[in-house]
């Protein structure tokens, strides 16, 4: 299972890349996207509105062929991009969870949430806990 | 293995976690929901070939002078009609018109039946038919020393072929002996996913060998592995009915379109009373196909009319459809609410109803069952 050392992971298996602007990309892990099989299905909220989220409330959903699954904001901050192609082609997530799977970036409210997330240490010991 | 310790295990069990499935506990069984992708498995099956371990199933034998007397009084299909060699679904139901399981009648020889029963209902069906017994017909659960193997897909017939050439002739719903790569089995023309295919019911003990027999002479074919993922796509796809699902105790046979199998032909059957009364009655519950706008509709969900405050009735069963790529459900609703969008329908216009799909009401538009049409067989 791909952990990169450089992203900041959730307990629900979102993952957070600072980028050098300040802002922040989201996506889902290696580990969730394998949990979930096939994703057919990606609802994201609408860029254009700039919604704001709050940490550990639920922006997205992402539907396999098994179940639905809610996406927990990993931080607050406001919406400032969302990844237009996963809608027509949502198991670009399934194939790079990390890369072209992202699904929002979002300018945070404060960036010092980001810091609190567990390092890719952590997040391994989760995994391995978790099995599979 | 972890989400499934104490579960029963399939004489294949140990096949599917070296082939690294992943597995989870159905009906009390360990079983492979997926070996990769589901929806690739899926594909397989509607382009190719996919073999599937269905060794969960029961399988019950009524056998004796009496047996077809049993078959037909527990049963809604006529069994009486059912030539040796043949095959026929049916149902067992209840004094008032429910659905204890439904099943495969199997005639193997003129007083030999073989019933195949849903791994979930198997101990409950062996306990309705043993207390309802009759001298003269004696049942016998093969269930533990049966293995059941099925093959389906465009290509399934060529893989079987080759390896037991006198099943090429084996006629649709058909069932016989047979010899499979040396090994004595019941072959039968029947199968769960809307495709051309066979199940094999082979000794326990032999059903590793023909797994590995069937894995090695399909391969060039594109055979897949497939677990219960996969089937569970293609038999909605299908339209094909789940016990819990579209049948139960408190629905009714006409309620979702298997009216077709119910012969309520004879007094002495179980449940002809309440079954001509709903004959007669019509379906106040109709079982319909949506086609679900933005989002997967899962079972349990509300169907609405639009913009009516009070549901008309239930999903029952759901999920993304990988030959149309769109999400696809079946639901139970009220049989007024079916009737009118029939009548758009009939009338050229796009009948439409809504679907709460995780809390917010969904566009979802009628259409025929099956949502995906068996392509003719080649």
């Amino acid at each position: 299972m791909e952990v990169p050392d450089d992203l900041r992971y959730t307990s629900e298996h979102e993952w957070v890349r600072v980028e050098p602007d300040g802002t922040v990309t989201v996506g889902i892990t290696d580990y969730a996207q394998s949990q979930l099989g096939d994703i057919v299905f990606v609802e994201l909220p609408k860029a254009a509105d700039e919604p704001e989220v709050t940490r550990d409330e639920p922006f997205a959903v992402v539907e396999s062929v098994k179940a639905a699954s809610d996406i927990y904001a990993p931080i607050s901050g406001k919406v400032i991009e969302v990844n237009e192609e996963l809608p027509d082609s949502p198991n670009t997530i399934n194939e790079d969870p990390y890369g072209d799977g992202w699904l929002v970036r979002l300018q945070p409210k404060n960036v010092a949430e980001v810091e609190e997330l567990m390092d890719s240490d952590a997040y391994e010991e989760l995994i391995s806990e978790l099995g599979e | 293995m972890s989400a499934a310790t104490g579960a029963r295990r399939t004489p294949l069990c140990d096949e599917h976690v070296a082939a690294g499935a992943r597995i989870v506990e159905f009906a009390g069984w360990a079983m492979p929901v997926q070996y990769g992708s589901i929806l690739a498995e899926h594909r397989a099956v509607r382009e190719a070939a996919g073999l599937f371990d269905v060794s969960h199933m029961g399988e019950v034998e009524i056998v004796g002078p009496r047996a077809e007397e049993l078959c037909a009084k527990l049963f809604t299909n006529d069994a009486r009609v059912l030539a040796p060699g043949r095959a026929q679904y049916s149902m067992i139901p209840t004094e008032d018109g429910g659905v204890v399981d439904d099943i495969i009648v199997y005639r193997l020889e003129h007083e030999r039946f073989l019933v195949c029963v849903n791994a979930s209902n198997a101990a409950t069906d062996l306990a309705w038919i043993r207390e309802r017994a009759i001298d003269g017909a004696s049942i016998v659960d093969r269930s533990d020393e049966t293995g059941l193997i099925a093959i389906q897909g465009p290509k399934a017939a060529a893989i079987v072929v080759r390896l037991a050439p006198a099943l090429a002739s084996l006629p649709r719903m058909g069932c016989t002996e047979a010899e499979v790569g040396g090994i004595t089995l019941v072959a039968a023309r029947t199968g769960y996913t809307g495709e051309d295919g066979f199940e094999l019911f082979c000794p326990a003990e032999r059903a590793v060998a023909l797994w590995r027999l069937l894995v090695e002479t399909g391969r060039d074919d594109g055979l897949a592995l497939c677990g219960l993922g996969a089937r569970d796509t293609l038999r909605i796809e299908a339209a094909l009915p789940l016990y819990g699902h579209e049948l139960g105790l408190d629905i009714s046979p006409y309620e979702v379109r298997l009216g077709w199998a119910v012969k309520a032909n004879r007094p002495g059957m179980v449940g002809y009373e309440a079954l001509v009364r709903a004959a007669a009655g019509g379906a106040t519950r109709r079982l319909i196909g949506l086609f679900v706008e933005g989002g997967i509709a899962r079972e349990g969900a509300a169907v609405f009319t639009p913009g009516a405050p009070e549901a008309a009735g239930r999903v029952t069963s759901g999920t993304h459809s990988p030959t149309l790529g769109r999400p696809v459900a079946m639901a139970l609703v009220d049989g007024k609410v079916a009737a009118a969008t029939t009548a758009a329908s009939a009338n050229g216009a796009e009948a439409v109803l809504e679907v709460d799909v995780r809390g917010k009401r969904r566009r979802a538009v009628v259409t025929r069952l099956p949502f995906c049409v068996k392509r003719p067989a080649a």
